[in-house]
Parts: structure tokens; C-alpha cells; sequence
């Protein structure tokens, strides 16, 4: 009994609220007219890490802001701006970190070159093999 | 295969578990800081949402004086001990001004009259945009803004009483 009264509370409790009173802003939900803009933006919202929700792209996440910003990226899209000037924008603001977009800055290299470092390896390790069973 | 050699891959197992409990034992800081410390404030007008308060302005910061800018809501729960602070501060002659995020007139109403209101101005900021462009990602953070609206510090989560001495000392460098 306790305890079914325990999962009923549980089932009813309601959510510690963290979120405003205020309506989603108006482009957060909502497709653009243009399907090309609305692809660009699309493409760029995948792109852009969600402040909030920090694994996630704004295109995922639930989180107001992440609306906000979608809000914020379609309204530019559709102002003309391009897709990498809204990066760069927001780069500006909060650092490389906010783009998923792989970049060549030098902390990224090892990234680049672990592809190349790993299949030298492999082919180091496939050389020996074949030798040994040569022998 | 040489005795190292077969080893090798323990090692680097040990390696990587070694790594995971250094990360696991001092946790990575995940706050986004902004990076416009030490850059000017972007420009920004935003209109009033409070009738007997006038709104925030870009050019309101670059005063000559230093400034804190308090950006909170009236919907989160830390900002209620905050604003607590926030009156200490201007019983120390602070200029504290702020940007409400996402709120309504009626609430921010509420809350100021049941915690207290140590601004001085109160832009209304319904959509982010501004926070957004100042590099925050959430209420509450402040910025200490010097004289000129170069932004020289960013406190990100609520300032609570242990950092007024902090937050004072960096208003005065900001002179």
C-alpha cells in the first residue's frame, strides 16, 4: 500500500520548473517559407551546440534557450546573412566550443592525423605478419 | 613477439583507466564562459517592462562610471537570494542594472516587491537575443562593465554574499 502510494506520488509529482512563463519565440518551432533557407538553417542548427543541454545540437534540444537561438539563427538565415557569418557571430561569443564544425586549429590535429597514425600502425603490425609466415 | 610488445596493450589499457578516474576525480569545468571579457559590450536597446523603470541601453554602461550588469528573471530560483546581494552591493553605491530574460511585467512586479529591486534600470529581453549576444548561456550571470562598457568580468551563476568582496574589488579595478 505504502509503496503504491509512494509510486502514485512519484507518478503525479510535478516537475521542479526551470523555464519561463513566455511562449516558444516565434521561428523556434517553425519552418521556414523557403525550403533552401529553411535547409540552411537546418544544416546550421545541427552545427550549433545546445548551451544548455551541452551534448546536444540547438536542432535536439528542448531547452528554451536552444528555441531562442533557433529563433535567432532562421531569423538571420532569412535576413540573408550567411550560415557561417551566424557561426562566426556566435563563435565571437562563446568561443570555438559552441560549433561542432571540426576546425584545423593546432589542438585539433591530433585528431586529424590519429586516422593516418592508426593505419601506419596497421600496416606495420600486417607487414610483420606476413613475414613471420613467410619464414 | 617481444615481451613489450605483448604487454603493450595492458599498458595502454591501464592507461586509459588511469585517465578516467583522474577526469572522474576533477570534474571539467562546464560553464560557457563568454568570450567578450575584456571587448566592449555589444550594442543593444531594449525596452522597459516595468512602467515606473526606464529601459536598458547599451550606452547607458559607458557612463564613465563602472557598472553590474545583472541579467535574471523573475522565474528562477537562485535570482531570489541574489537580488538579496544585489542590494547589499548598491548599499555600497553599485550601480546594478538588469536584463530580465523571458519575463512578464506582472511577475517581475511580484518578485521585486517581495525581494527587493536594486536596479536602476530594467530591460526587457523576451527572446534572449541580448543575453545571447553577450556570450551568457543562462540567469543568473552579471558583468562587471567599466566606464567605458568594456566588459572586465563575467560571474557566471549567482553572486552570494562570500563574493561581495570579490565582486567590489573588481568594480574598483574597473574604475
Amino acid at each position: 500500500m505504502r509503496r503504491s502510494l509512494f509510486a502514485l506520488a512519484l507518478v503525479l509529482a510535478a516537475p521542479l520548473l526551470a523555464d519561463s512563463n513566455l511562449p516558444p519565440a516565434y521561428w523556434s518551432n517553425r519552418q521556414l517559407p523557403d525550403a533552401r533557407q529553411e535547409a540552411q538553417a537546418e544544416a546550421l542548427m545541427e552545427q550549433l551546440r545546445c548551451l544548455v543541454c551541452q551534448g546536444q545540437s540547438i536542432a535536439d534540444s528542448d531547452a528554451e534557450l536552444a528555441g531562442d537561438m533557433r529563433d535567432l539563427v532562421r531569423r538571420r538565415i532569412a535576413a540573408g546573412q550567411k550560415p557561417d557569418e551566424i557561426r562566426a557571430w556566435l563563435i565571437q561569443r562563446y568561443g570555438t566550443w559552441i560549433s561542432y564544425k571540426p576546425t584545423a586549429e593546432p589542438a585539433a590535429w591530433p585528431l586529424w592525423l590519429a586516422p593516418l597514425a592508426l593505419l601506419l600502425v596497421g600496416a606495420w603490425l600486417i607487414r610483420r605478419r606476413i613475414r613471420v609466415r613467410n619464414r | 613477439m617481444s615481451r613489450a610488445v605483448r604487454f603493450a596493450p595492458l599498458a595502454l589499457l591501464v592507461l586509459i583507466i588511469a585517465a578516467l578516474v583522474w577526469r572522474l576525480a576533477t570534474p571539467a569545468d562546464t560553464n560557457v564562459h563568454s568570450t567578450l571579457e575584456g571587448k566592449p559590450v555589444p550594442v543593444f536597446s531594449l525596452a522597459p517592462i516595468l512602467p515606473d523603470k526606464p529601459g536598458l541601453d547599451s550606452s547607458d554602461l559607458a557612463t564613465g562610471q563602472p557598472h553590474l550588469l545583472n541579467i535574471f528573471a523573475s522565474w528562477c530560483v537562485p535570482c531570489v537570494t541574489e537580488v538579496k546581494v544585489l542590494e547589499t552591493l548598491k548599499g555600497h553605491g553599485v550601480r546594478v542594472e538588469g536584463i530580465a530574460v523571458r519575463d512578464r511585467a506582472a511577475d517581475l512586479a511580484d518578485f521585486l516587491a517581495q525581494n527587493g529591486d536594486p536596479y536602476e534600470r530594467i530591460g526587457s529581453d523576451p527572446q534572449s537575443q541580448v543575453q545571447i549576444s553577450l556570450g551568457s548561456s543562462g540567469v543568473p550571470e552579471s558583468f562587471v562593465v567599466d566606464g567605458k562598457g568594456v566588459i572586465r568580468y563575467q560571474q557566471i551563476g549567482a553572486i552570494d554574499a562570500a563574493d561581495v568582496p570579490m565582486i567590489l574589488s573588481r568594480l574598483e579595478q574597473a574604475r
